[in-house]
């Protein structure tokens, strides 16, 4: 199994090292340049997150493989707030911080698979994945 | 914040011109939007070009911020015509959600210049 990379997020200049971190593993794993740049965008949205809402975190990127088929995982935790109500964050246009509220919409259009585990007071894990075709 | 991080805003008669050649963190896209809008302020240019060749991501927030200039400089009266947007970025910035139904966007900078020479000759000149 391939080793994982991890970013960890602090600042905004995390922001644009995790990003590049996971495009420079999915231009690795053959994804061409449109899903490098869902990739790097999602992750974007994500990690800028993690810095507004938690302060700190972690990105980790790896490859995976299912039933033959290869993508790259990506893993996004913070000990934050948490998200009381995952329907709502979901929804296109809803923010606690005068964003666009396009963040965690747009970054689950730009992937496969999306799932969101919060527990308010204790934290957020955002994994998703992208299937090379 | 580094200040080696400003990036250039070129003045070519009417028209500002500034080309983004670096990955933009949050901080330094605020203060170039800062700098962009004092320059329009200050020169009434009548159009900006915005070089976006070298970006290979626009996430939600520079998609805001370039929104946000936009939007910014119509109320003064400048144009604002986005020129190398990469296919892929252009593509994800749709899935996303964000679409940019105010701002004008060229191929590339040569083709932006002749675009913003027709709109700003739409203008008119009215200083005589
Ligand atoms: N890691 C997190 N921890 C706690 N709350 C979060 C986290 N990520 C998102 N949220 C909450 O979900 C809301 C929606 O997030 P989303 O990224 O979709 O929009 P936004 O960040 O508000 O605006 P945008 O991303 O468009 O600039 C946020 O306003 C915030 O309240
Ligand atoms: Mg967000």
């Amino acid at each position: 199994m391939a080793q994982s990379k991890t970013a960890v997020i602090r600042s905004d200049l995390d922001i644009v090292i995790a990003r590049t971190m996971a495009r420079d593993t999915a231009r690795a794993l053959g994804f061409g340049a449109i899903d490098q740049a869902r990739i790097a965008t999602a992750v974007s949205e994500l990690a800028r997150n993690i810095f507004l809402y938690a302060g700190t975190g972690n990105v980790t990127v790896r490859e995976v493989e299912k039933l033959g088929r290869k993508g790259i995982e990506i893993v996004c935790e913070d000990q934050g707030p948490g998200i009381p109500n995952i329907d709502l964050v979901m929804q296109d246009g809803y923010s606690t911080s005068r964003g666009m509220g396009m963040g965690l919409p747009g970054a689950r259009r730009l992937m496969d698979e999306f799932v969101i585990r919060s527990q308010e007071g204790v934290g957020t894990t955002i994994t998703c994945r992208k299937w090379r075709n | 914040m580094d200040s080696s991080l400003r990036i250039p805003i070129l003045k070519i008669g009417d028209i500002l011109i500034a080309s983004i050649q670096v990955a933009l963190h949050d901080a330094s896209a605020v203060q170039f939007k800062d700098d962009l809008l004092q320059k329009i302020h200050d020169t009434r240019a009548k159009g900006v070009i915005i070089d976006l060749t070298a970006l290979d991501v626009v996430d939600s927030f520079i998609g805001r911020l370039i929104a946000d200039i936009a939007a910014m400089a119509g109320l003064m009266g400048t144009r604002v015509v986005l020129t190398g947007l990469q296919p892929a970025v252009a593509i994800t910035l749709v899935e996303l959600g964000l679409e940019l139904p105010r701002v004008l966007t060229a191929l590339n900078l040569e083709k932006g210049l002749s675009v913003m020479q027709r709109l700003t000759a739409e203008i008119g000149d009215g200083s005589v």
